[in-house]
């Protein structure tokens, strides 16, 4: 089975405190701790036991800049035979729909059986699979949690729904699956490994190999763009607690008290 | 203006609860919007779940077939589809099913997609402003939609207040006709129940929730130490499932479990919003997070920025002094 596993590189929100930068127009980049995107690393995990399971290839692809190779040289890692960049001036801004395009025509140099990403990134969207798979009018499903591969060029996939209830369905290959974090326990990487992959060539696409009009994607194509960023004033807020540990501790025991936590 | 649409999922013959939700969302972009529902389905179900949409909705389009007896994303697509004019705005919850639907129903709707909007902050010639989250949660953001040609938008639930006591009375239409035959390259088998577990997180008035911050399995003692000198339960967040150091039925969440307790102590959780909706019936919030910023901070009652595996061992310490004390 020929394996597609579409990635990001992102601030590591586990890391990361993200604050408005003093400009107030973005957020504050300096010192953020990038990494694979979780549910993205989840997804190569899932490729590469299918894989282990019934034969075939795994290809991690992105869509980004230099920067971004260290994420595919980690995937590489991990086991994954190719990463790919994508990467072109012409794919800045791109919305999702935009790398939803840029993947569609990434995807039709290739033979894939099975394209995976994880189910959202750092924008919360958990938009480009559902887009991608609906471009190529492929089979989708989203908040994938388990993957078993059925004779005859099926899968039989389950899906996350409400409440911990899982809905099972039956899938025809090509498709398209956002995977859910939990689905399998992504297996460690090591310096060492990641040292053995520094030198493997990671081949680029741009907009000319991918046959793309720099008009159909980027900045000039994009129909939503993000406008600013702000501090969100939602809800109350919490009365915060800024004494020392031990006085922080008698408050919360007398409000503890009031409120019925301690019987 | 172009016409509104919202997609209403139903269960047991009883519209989701962001069917109004997205009536209101509906009235934020065009306070004129008679929005118009659209419910797939089929029986008797769905005629119930159609007559209920009358009060809040002054058209409620029928959609029925046995296609559509279970929510297959792909079907209901492509009957939506041939029914939406080209150009309208369809809104759908950002929940399981919204995340299957839109992405794909906005590109063979050729419209812009807004996902898990928060707010809409109004409509200026042909853009939509849209107040969405990023980074878990942690900021928020603007989005500028371009809806000439159409716009698909989900709407994250709860986010709206919906408009009270609407009695509208309104027509139902049967669409089904026009929709005709659908095959789906994904096929519905069977829904698997959640597994109950070894405690009972939903039955439990105090509860000792952990989310990532608790960084390792061995340090989940500590949640249970407190959980045990309180008489509570500890439950978690989904990372800590994720990572298999506690059984998913421990999970409160959308995905998880939905708990009413008193007092939920939220240590070392972030507070994602699809962790957020798993708590109920407004408990008095504890969030203990070394990060200042953790939109948890935003919905608890009382926030202490530290270290859990810290602030938690001397809490704990504390109670059983003061049991101690008490005891005699």
């Amino acid at each position: 089975m020929e394996i597609l596993v579409c990635a990001r590189r992102v601030p590591d929100t586990s890391e990361n405190e993200i604050t408005l930068n003093s400009a107030g127009n973005d957020i504050e980049r300096d010192e953020l701790v990038y990494s694979i995107n979780e549910p993205d690393n989840y997804a190569v995990e899932e490729a590469l036991q299918i894989v282990a399971r019934v034969g075939g290839k795994v290809t991690v692809a992105t869509v980004g800049g230099e920067d971004d190779e260290e994420i595919l040289r980690r995937e590489m890692a991990m086991g994954a035979n190719q990463g790919v960049l994508i990467t072109d001036a012409a794919f800045e801004g791109s919305d999702g729909r935009g790398i939803a395009a840029i993947l569609k025509a990434f995807v039709q140099k290739g033979n894939y059986d099975l394209i995976l990403t994880g189910v959202q990134a750092e924008a919360g969207g958990a938009q480009v699979g559902g887009m991608l798979a609906a471009m190529l009018d492929y089979p989708f499903a989203s908040l994938v949690n388990s993957i078993e591969v059925l004779d005859g060029r099926k899968l039989k996939i389950s899906r996350e729904i409400e409440g911990g209830n899982k809905e099972i369905s039956e899938m025809d290959l090509p498709c398209v699956l956002s995977v859910q974090t939990g689905i399998n326990e992504p297996r460690y990487v090591g310096m060492k490994g990641i040292r053995a992959v520094a030198s493997v060539p990671i081949p680029t696409y741009g907009a000319g190999e991918l046959g793309l009009e720099a008009s159909t994607v980027g900045a000039a194509a994009a129909k939503v763009k993000r406008v600013d960023y702000f501090v969100p004033a939602l809800g109350k807020g919490a009365e915060m607690l800024n004494g020392s540990r031990e006085e922080n501790i008698e408050k919360l025991l007398e409000l503890l008290a009031a409120k019925g936590g301690l019987k | 203006m172009a016409r509104i649409f919202a997609f209403i999922t139903h269960r047991s013959g009883v519209p989701d609860d962001t069917a109004a939700e997205l009536a209101a969302a509906a009235r934020k972009i065009d306070p004129a919007a008679s929005p118009i529902a659209v419910v797939t389905g089929q029986g008797p179900d769905l005629e119930s779940v159609c007559s209920a949409l009358r009060a809040t909705y002054a058209e409620v389009w029928k959609i029925s077939g046995y296609v559509f007896s279970h929510s297959n994303a792909e079907s209901i697509r492509k009957a939506l589809v041939k029914v939406i004019p080209a150009g309208s705005v369809v809104l759908a919850a950002h929940e399981h099913f919204g995340i299957d639907l839109a992405p794909g129903l906005s590109v063979k709707l050729s419209a812009a997609y807004v996902p898990d909007a928060l707010g809409i902050e109004g409509l200026d010639g042909n853009h939509l402003k849209v107040v969405r989250q990023e980074f878990g949660g942690q900021i928020s953001s603007h989005v500028r939609c371009e809806i000439s040609s159409g716009a698909v938008l989900t709407i994250r639930p709860g986010a709206f207040k919906p408009q009270e006591n609407a009695s509208l009375a309104g027509n139902v239409v049967d669409k089904s006709a026009e929709v005709g035959a659908l095959t789906a390259g994904r096929r519905y088998l069977q829904t698997i129940l959640a597994e109950a577990g070894d405690v009972d997180i939903t039955k439990h008035a105090v509860l000792v929730s952990i989310g990532r911050g608790i960084q390792e399995k061995d340090n989940i003692g500590i949640a249970q130490e407190l959980a045990d000198v309180l008489g509570a339960a500890v439950s978690c967040s989904r990372p800590v499932v994720d990572a298999k150091w506690l059984e998913k039925s421990r999970q409160v969440g959308s995905s998880g479990k939905t708990v009413k307790p008193k007092v939920y102590l939220a240590c070392g959780i972030s507070g994602a919003f699809q962790h957020l909706a798993g708590i109920k019936g407004n408990p008095f919030i504890v969030a203990i997070n070394k990060n200042a910023k953790a939109p948890i901070f935003q919905v608890a009652d009382v926030g202490i920025v530290d270290d859990l595996l810290e602030f938690v061992p001397e809490l704990t310490n504390k109670v059983r002094e003061l049991r101690g004390i008490t005891a005699k």
